[in-house]
């Protein structure tokens, strides 16, 4: 169990972390979003007491981390798997990290042997690749046999039997009852392996649910519709106005923006795609209008789609726009630039 | 049971754990990190050989030269002086750059997050590396002192004009060269906590030891001999001679080794505070 509390880490001017609260669960994949920039590695750093945070606290099964007995035996931490000193071997790494919390020696070959890595434990790291990198780092983590584990950015630069492998992993230590709390800036690594989600965006939490709660709260807003009156029926859509969309209680945290105005945009199969509006609103504004309709399906947006809504106006660094970007309410005020940015990314 | 799937567990359990992480363990884990890395044997093997290597050609060197040598510089012969100056003057520059990326190579190499990580007592860390440094230091400098000097004084033997240590500072001379080249290393790894960057350490550490001292003799003279025995190379000269009145201008041997002394422990203690500080 991890209990962050009103962490604040300033680096000169630029705020990376701001005012940000969480808990990580034990039992389940807690998976750590943003986008590049956000302040996830800084998170955890400060988690880790790498950094020291300006404001806030953390707590680990209520204990600070540099006040736990033996660390290791309650946390495994994988932030940079690149963190190791080349010109050691493979054994030797984790000898010197088992030592440090009095580990018993067998615990290094029995994990070298559990990440595949016994062949290569003598060869010095600096030959390893990212794929073996990753797997010394996790190795590492599993030393202490600990209770909560993260992990950053685990499979950057993975190959797909690799992801695999680090997914299957994830799952089964949470299987087993321990926290892992794990970070990604694609949410695609995290529909298949996360039960939980925390996402933020420069620094401030932007959601704290499950991914059940992400994929509901997410798709509410989007309806696929048929009609053989398809003009008639974007028109009233696009006459609905801004505000159409806010009634109905979903304008929860992970909501898109409240207040965006409805859009209807045709598909290549005659139907339509309704954005900010709910099935029953839809319907409504359908019979109100006197338009037939044949179809009326609430559509699962792809998370990634929804990911990035949520966060779109939180990326650090966009094409187009000059580093740091403008602020927040800019791109919300102009839809189709919004549009154009989530497309412009996937 | 040896056709065992991926999946299944390889790991056996841990025995209970008491108490918490301190410095038995991490100063076991300093030692492992020391040793198990080739720049270690490597830098050692050169500051054997440099300082031993350098001593047996001034050694022999003298004594081919003797017969044709002025009776006045054969008086001021100092053959214990001699035979240790490989390790006063080169060893102490290698082991400044052993000294410095004692702590260095882990900022470099980003190993110092891994090891923050696995004891985040950074006080413990601190301690636990400069104590194993010294203890390196002090067993490989103290094997060059001895081997330079017996070589150095077998060199001689044609002299005649040869030191043994029951002789009046000349175990002080051998020793102190050991501890003061030791120090030097200590001086850096201090510096290197400070700086946290390999090449900047050793510069800095070379304008400290090397360039300060030189420059220093651009001072008018009456000046530089108030300020001579301020500057941190000068227990080097102190301990060293052991032939003729002591330097004049100077403390005693090991009043100036005290200066130096306290020149390290004041870097070791801003390096400290640094390290506990300062984000990792």
């Amino acid at each position: 169990m991890i209990e962050v509390r009103g962490l604040v880490k300033r680096f000169g001017e630029k705020i990376a972390v701001n005012d940000l609260s969480f808990d990580v669960e034990p039992g389940h994949v807690t998976g750590f979003l943003g986008p590049n920039g956000a302040g996830k590695t800084t998170t955890m750093r400060l988690i880790l007491g790498l950094d020291y945070p300006n404001a806030g606290t953390v707590k680990i099964d209520g204990k600070p981390y540099a006040g736990l007995g033996y660390p290791m035996r309650e946390v495994g931490a994988l932030i940079d798997a690149k963190a190791v000193h080349g010109g050691r071997s493979a054994y030797n790494h984790l000898l010197c990290l088992a030592q440090t919390n009095n580990l018993p020696k067998r615990r290094v070959g029995e994990v070298l042997e559990l990440v595949g890595l016994t062949e290569v434990a003598r060869k010095r790291a600096k030959g390893f690749s990212l794929g073996m990198s990753q797997r010394l780092g996790i190795a590492g983590t599993l030393l202490g046999d600990p209770a909560v584990l993260m992990f950053d950015e685990p499979v950057n630069g993975l190959d797909p039997e690799g992801i695999l492998w680090i997914r299957n992993l994830m799952k089964a230590l949470a299987t087993e009852g321990r926290t892992v709390f794990v970070s990604s800036h694609l949410m695609s690594e995290m529909e298949s392996t996360a039960d939980h989600l925390i996402v933020i965006g420069r620094g401030s939490l932007l959601a704290d649910c499950t991914m059940d709660e992400f994929i509901a709260r997410s798709s509410g807003q989007t309806v696929r519709v048929r009609t053989p009156q398809p003009d008639l029926l974007a028109k009233a859509v696009s006459e609905a106005g801004p505000g159409a969309g806010t009634g109905d209680g979903a304008a929860s945290r992970t909501a898109g923006p409240a207040g965006a105005t409805p859009t209807a945009t045709a598909e290549a199969d005659g139907s339509l795609i309704v954005h900010g509006l709910t099935a029953a609103q839809l319907g409504d504004l359908a019979f109100d209008h006197g338009v037939r309709l044949h179809e009326l399906t609430v559509v699962r947006a792809s998370l990634e789609v929804a990911f990035m809504e949520l966060t779109a106006d939180s990326v650090e660094y966009r094409s187009g726009q000059g580093p740091g970007g403008e602020p927040a309410a800019a791109s919300y005020e102009d839809p189709a630039q919004r549009q154009h940015t989530v497309e412009g990314r996937i | 049971m040896a056709a065992t799937t991926q999946s299944q567990p390889v790991l056996t359990t841990l025995p209970p754990a008491s108490g918490r992480a301190g410095f038995r363990g991490t100063l076991a884990s300093e030692l492992t990190k020391i040793r198990s890395v080739r720049s270690t044997y490597w830098t050692l093997l050169v500051l054997l050989v440099v300082s031993v290597g350098i001593g047996a050609a001034i050694t022999a060197g003298t004594a081919a030269n003797w017969s044709h040598m002025a009776p006045s510089d054969q008086a001021t012969f100092d053959p214990t002086q001699a035979s240790v100056a490989g390790l006063f003057y080169l060893g102490q520059l290698v082991i400044v750059v052993f000294g410095a990326m004692t702590l260095t190579a882990e900022y470099s190499t980003g190993m110092i997050r891994t090891s923050l990580t696995a004891m985040p007592r950074r006080p413990v860390v601190y301690v636990s590396k400069a104590a194993v440094f010294t203890v390196v230091a002090l067993v490989v400098t103290f094997a060059a002192a001895f081997i330079s000097f017996f070589l150095g004084q077998s060199l001689l033997a044609s002299t005649h004009d040869t030191a043994t240590l029951s002789q009046p500072n000349v175990l002080r001379a051998v020793v102190g060269s050991a501890l003061y080249v030791t120090l030097c290393g200590l001086f850096a790894f201090a510096v290197g906590a400070i700086l946290r960057h390999t090449a900047g350490t050793i510069t800095a550490v070379i304008g400290l030891l090397f360039v300060i001292p030189i420059l220093a003799h651009v001072l008018p003279q009456s000046w530089y001999q108030d300020v001579e025995r301020w500057l941190p190379d000068a227990a080097g000269r102190a301990l060293s001679v052991t032939v003729g009145p002591a330097p004049p201008h100077l403390f005693s041997a090991w009043t100036q080794f005290g200066v130096f002394v306290i020149y390290t422990a004041v870097l070791l203690v801003v390096g400290a505070v640094l390290f506990r500080r300062r984000d990792a």
